[in-house]
C-alpha cells in the first residue's frame, strides 16, 4: 500500500511540470498583451509600455520567465496579480472555500439523488420509470449550464420568488469570515436567520452545478448495477433465498459501486469546469468567476497559478479516489 | 482557548457590525470587481465608482449631471496672467474620516495635496512604486508628467500648481478620480508600520462616504461618513453587489435585492420601463462611436471617397439593430451634451444612389476593403459584428465589397494604431473629463497619429483650432473654435461618425436624488430612499 502510494506520488510531480509547461504557455499563446490591457482604448506610449513590461518581467526570455515562476512556487510564491496587486495564493484561500462548499453540496445533491435514481432504473429496466429517469438524465447533461441557471433564476427567483436572485447570502448579514464556509460562518455568527439566508441562497447554484453530475451517476449507477445485477453470485445469492432488499444492497451494490466510485471521482473535475459558468451566472463569489475575470484581463499570473491548483485539486482527489477503491473491494490492494 | 478567543472576537465583531444592518441600506448591483482602492493606479470606471466617487474628494469635483466643475476641497482657485500657474485655496474644518483602521488627528492641508500628486509624478517619492508593477496610467494618459513643472505649498491651505505650457483642460482634469486627494498621515502611519500597500485595499478620504469591508468578488461595504464636510448622507449604510451578469442584476432588482444597476441588456430595456416598480433613467452618454478611416493609405486618402462611404451607411438603421433605439446617430466627433457640441453642422445624409455616382466619379471601382469590428461591446458599440455586417450589406449597394476583420481586444487597439494599417476600423471613444479637448485633440490631433488617432488624419487647419483652444482660458472662445474645428471635421471627414449612446439606469421606485453622470460615473451622494 505504501509502495503504492509512493509510485503515485512520484507520477504526480512529471504530471505537474507537464501541466505547469502548459499552463505558462498556452496562456502566452493567445492574443492579447496584458500590459496593453492597462490603458485600454487609452494608449500607452512605446517607453511606458517598455518600462512596464520590465517591471512585471515580461521583457525576459520566455524559458526565463518560466524558470523563475517554478522557482517561485518552489518557495511557495505563486507571483502576484498584474490587475489587483494581491499575492495569488492569498487570493485563492479566500476564495477557494466558496467554490468547495458550492462544489461539496452539488456533489452531494448529485449523489444522494443520482445512485437511488440509477438503481432503481436499473432494477426496473425497460419500465416506463427506467425510461423517464434516463430520458431526464440525458436532457440534464446535454443543458447548457449558463442557459439552465438563468432559466432557474427566472422561475423560482423571478417569477415565483422563492429563493434569491445570486450571493451566498442576504445583504443584511455581515460577519467576518471564520471558515470561508458561509454554512458554517452563518451558524457561527449567531444571527438570527443568518443561516437559512446561506443555505437559501445554495439551493439553486447547487441544482444547476449539480445537474450534470447527477445525470452521469445516474446512467453509471444504472448500468454498473445492471452488468453486476447478472452475475453468477448475484444469481447465486437470489436463489440462496436471500431478501431481494439485501441481495441488491450488500451483494450487488458494493460491486458497482467501483465504476461509479471512478465516475465521481471524475465529477470534480467537471464540478470546476461547472463553476467557473456556475459562479458566473450566480455571482458567486469563487475561483471560477476570480478565473473567468482574469482570463479577460490576461492577469497571467493569475490564470498560471489557478490552473496549477486546480490541476493540484485534481490529481489529490483523483489519488484518494484509487485508494477508496481497496477500501471498497478487498480484492484490489495494491 | 486560542481558537476559543478567535471565536469571541468573532462573535463581538459580528454583533457589532449586525447592528448597523437594520439601517438604512442602499444597494447598488454593480456590473465587477474593483481592480483595488487607489483610484491614480486604475483606468476602469468600475473601479472609481467603488473607490472615488465613494471614498474620496478632488480639489475640484464635477457639478452634479453636468461636465462642469465646481469648488471641491479646494475653495477657490485663482489662475495667473500667463495661464501658467493655478493657485487653490483649500476648504478649512475638512475633516479624514474615522475608521477602525485609522483616526486622524488633524484636517485637511496642503501637505495631503502635493502627497496625492508628488507620489504619481516624482518617481524618487517612497510612494510612487508601493506597489510592484503598479502604474500611474490615467496621470500619465492625460500627460501630467509632462504638463506639471512643480506643486508648492504656499501656506497650510494654499497650493499653487506650475505648469510647463498653457492647457485649459487643466481643471477638469484636476476633478478626474485619479486625482483623489488622500490623507498623508494614514499614508505616513502604513509607511511607519511597514504595510504600505493597505492604502490599496483600505482607503481612507475625506468623501461622502467610509470604507467598511471588501469581501472578495461579492461585495464591498460603507457606511456614511459622520463627518461629511458636505453633510452627512440621507443612507445609512451603501453596499455594491458585485454581480457581473446583466440579466442577473435585473432579476436582482427586480426582486428588490438592489436599488439601482449599471448596463442592461437592450433587450430588457422596454420590460423595465413597464414595470411599475421600477423607473428608468435615460441620458445621452458621453460617447462617440466611430469607423476611422487610415486616410494615408488610397484610395481612402481622398475626401470624395470618405465622404461617399459616409453617404452609404444607413445609421438609423445600426441604432435600431444594435441598440433597439437607445442611441442616436452621430454627425459630430463630440456627443451633444459636451458644450460646444455645433448643432449647425449638417450629417451626409444616407443615399447610396448619389455615394454611387461620386465613388464613380472619383475613379474608385471594384473596391475592397477591410471593416474592423470590435470582439468586445462598449457603452458606444454593443455589438460591433451586427454594426459591421449592416455596413457591409449598405457597401455592396455602392459597389464596395466589405470583408469584416476582428481580433482580440488588446491586439484589435494596438493593430489598429498602425500607420500602414488597411481599411477603416470600428471604434469609440467615452469622455474623460468632459472637455471637448478630449476628444477633438486626443481622437484627432497630429500628435495622436500612431496612437488614439485611428483615422491617422493630420490637417493643419483642425490642428491649429484644436491647439488655440487648448491654450485659451475664455470658455467663450475656445466655444468658437470647437466649432469651427467640427465644421472642418465634417468637410473633411476622417470617420463616418456612428453614433452616440444613451446611458440607460434602471432603478426600484423608491430611489430618490440619484443624478446620472455624464461621465458615467456612479455616485450616491444625494441618494435616498422613501418609506
Amino acid at each position: 500500500m505504501v509502495r503504492f502510494l509512493l509510485g503515485r506520488l512520484a507520477v504526480l510531480i512529471p504530471t505537474f511540470i507537464g501541466v505547469s509547461i502548459i499552463a505558462f504557455s498556452f496562456i502566452r499563446l493567445l492574443p492579447g498583451d496584458p500590459v496593453a490591457l492597462l490603458s485600454g482604448e487609452r494608449v500607452m506610449s512605446p517607453e511606458r509600455h517598455a518600462i512596464i513590461s520590465a517591471q512585471l518581467g515580461f521583457d525576459r526570455p520566455i524559458v526565463v520567465q518560466y524558470l523563475d515562476y517554478i522557482w517561485g512556487i518552489l518557495r511557495g510564491d505563486f507571483g502576484t496579480s498584474i490587475v489587483t496587486k494581491q499575492p495569488i495564493l492569498e487570493s485563492f484561500f479566500a476564495l477557494f472555500p466558496a467554490t468547495l462548499e458550492l462544489s461539496i453540496c452539488a456533489i452531494l445533491f448529485a449523489i444522494i439523488l443520482g445512485i437511488p435514481a440509477g438503481i432503481f432504473a436499473a432494477i426496473k429496466r425497460g419500465s416506463f420509470f427506467d425510461q423517464t429517469i434516463m430520458g431526464t438524465a440525458l436532457v440534464g447533461y446535454s443543458m447548457p449550464i449558463f442557459w439552465w441557471g438563468l432559466l432557474l433564476i427566472i422561475l423560482f427567483s423571478g417569477i415565483l420568488q422563492w429563493t434569491p436572485v445570486s450571493g451566498r447570502i442576504s445583504l443584511l448579514y455581515f460577519f467576518p469570515p471564520v471558515t470561508g464556509f458561509m454554512l458554517i460562518d452563518s451558524l457561527i455568527s449567531g444571527q438570527a436567520g443568518a443561516f437559512k439566508s446561506a443555505a437559501s441562497h445554495l439551493i439553486l447554484p447547487t441544482i444547476v452545478l449539480g445537474t450534470i453530475p447527477l445525470a452521469v451517476i445516474a446512467r453509471q449507477t444504472r448500468s454498473a448495477m445492471l452488468e453486476v445485477l447478472s452475475e453468477d453470485y448475484v444469481r447465486t445469492a437470489r436463489a440462496k433465498g436471500l431478501s431481494p432488499l439485501r441481495v441488491i444492497g450488500v451483494h450487488a451494490l458494493r460491486n458497482a459501486m467501483i465504476p461509479v466510485i471512478t465516475t465521481i471521482g471524475l465529477q470534480v473535475g467537471v464540478m470546476l469546469a461547472g463553476a467557473i459558468l456556475t459562479e458566473t451566472i450566480f455571482s458567486w463569489p469563487g475561483i471560477g468567476k476570480w478565473m473567468v475575470d482574469s482570463v479577460f484581463r490576461r492577469d497571467y499570473p493569475v490564470i498560471q497559478g489557478g490552473l496549477l491548483m486546480i490541476a493540484a485539486i485534481i490529481m489529490v482527489v483523483n489519488l484518494i479516489v484509487d485508494l477508496l477503491y481497496g477500501l471498497i473491494n478487498p480484492r484490489i490492494r495494491h | 482557548m486560542l481558537k476559543k478567543m478567535t471565536f469571541a472576537a468573532a462573535l463581538a465583531t459580528a454583533t457589532i457590525l449586525s447592528g448597523a444592518a437594520s439601517a438604512k441600506t442602499f444597494v447598488f448591483c454593480s456590473e465587477g470587481s474593483p481592480e483595488g482602492f487607489d483610484p491614480g493606479l486604475y483606468t476602469a470606471g468600475t473601479t472609481f465608482d467603488a473607490a472615488a466617487h465613494t471614498v474620496y474628494n478632488r480639489l475640484l469635483e464635477f457639478k452634479k449631471g453636468t461636465t462642469e466643475t465646481e469648488p471641491g476641497l479646494a475653495e477657490s482657485y485663482e489662475t495667473s496672467a500667463d495661464g501658467l500657474e493655478y493657485t487653490f485655496k483649500l476648504r478649512s474644518g475638512v475633516k479624514f474620516q474615522t475608521t477602525d483602521y485609522f483616526t486622524p488627528t488633524r484636517d485637511l492641508n496642503a501637505d495631503d495635496v502635493i502627497f496625492s500628486y508628488d507620489r504619481q509624478m516624482n518617481k524618487d517619492n517612497p510612494w510612487n512604486q508601493y506597489i510592484a508593477g503598479g502604474s500611474w496610467e490615467y496621470f500619465a494618459g492625460m500627460g501630467f508628467p509632462d504638463l506639471i513643472a512643480s506643486i508648492e505649498k504656499v501656506d497650510d491651505m494654499t497650493v499653487k500648481f506650475k505648469l510647463k505650457r498653457k492647457e485649459a483642460p487643466f481643471l477638469a482634469n484636476v476633478a478626474m478620480p485619479f486625482a483623489s486627494i488622500m490623507s498623508k498621515e494614514y499614508a505616513d502611519k502604513l509607511e511607519a508600520a511597514g504595510t504600505k500597500e493597505k492604502l490599496n485595499q483600505q482607503p481612507l478620504g475625506t468623501g461622502p462616504f467610509q470604507f467598511v469591508a471588501y469581501q472578495q468578488d461579492a461585495a464591498i461595504r460603507y457606511k456614511a461618513n459622520p463627518d461629511y464636510w458636505g453633510g452627512k448622507q440621507k443612507i445609512d449604510d451603501l453596499v455594491f453587489a458585485i454581480t457581473t451578469d446583466a440579466a442577473v442584476r435585473y432579476q436582482k432588482l427586480q426582486a428588490g435585492e438592489c436599488h439601482l444597476m449599471p448596463y442592461p441588456n437592450a433587450a430588457d430595456v422596454q420590460a423595465m420601463k413597464s414595470n411599475p416598480a421600477l423607473t428608468v433613467q435615460e441620458q445621452e452618454g458621453l460617447n462617440i462611436a466611430y469607423v476611422a478611416f487610415n486616410t494615408t493609405q488610397a484610395p481612402f486618402d481622398k475626401v470624395e471617397v470618405r465622404k461617399a462611404l459616409s453617404m452609404a451607411v444607413n445609421k438609423q438603421a445600426i441604432v435600431d439593430a444594435v441598440f433597439q433605439g437607445a442611441a442616436t446617430p452621430a454627425k459630430n466627433p463630440i456627443p451633444p451634451t459636451m458644450w460646444s457640441y455645433n448643432d449647425a453642422v449638417q450629417d451626409d445624409t444616407y443615399d447610396p444612389e448619389a455615394a454611387k455616382k461620386m465613388l464613380e466619379d472619383a475613379g474608385v471601382k471594384d473596391l475592397s476593403m477591410k471593416v474592423w469590428a470590435m470582439p468586445v461591446a462598449r457603452p458606444y458599440m454593443l455589438n460591433a459584428r451586427r454594426a459591421a455586417e449592416l455596413m457591409q450589406s449598405d457597401f455592396a449597394k455602392v459597389g464596395v465589397n466589405v470583408e469584416i476583420v476582428s481580433y482580440e481586444w488588446a491586439e484589435y487597439l494596438e493593430r489598429s494604431k498602425a500607420k500602414d494599417r488597411d481599411g477603416a476600423v470600428i471604434l469609440g471613444w467615452t469622455g474623460d473629463n468632459g472637455d471637448p479637448d478630449n476628444f477633438l485633440d486626443t481622437l484627432l490631433g497630429c500628435d495622436a497619429i500612431g496612437g488614439n488617432n485611428r483615422a491617422q488624419w493630420c490637417n493643419k487647419e483642425f490642428d491649429d483650432l484644436v491647439t488655440k483652444a487648448k491654450e485659451s482660458s475664455d470658455q467663450a472662445e475656445r466655444t468658437k473654435l470647437y466649432e469651427q474645428a467640427q465644421v472642418i471635421f465634417k468637410k473633411e471627414a476622417p470617420w463616418i461618425t456612428v453614433d452616440h449612446s444613451l446611458s440607460v439606469v434602471p432603478m426600484r421606485k423608491e430611489v430618490t436624488g440619484f443624478v446620472q453622470s455624464p461621465l458615467g460615473d456612479f455616485a450616491f451622494d444625494g441618494v435616498d430612499l422613501a418609506e
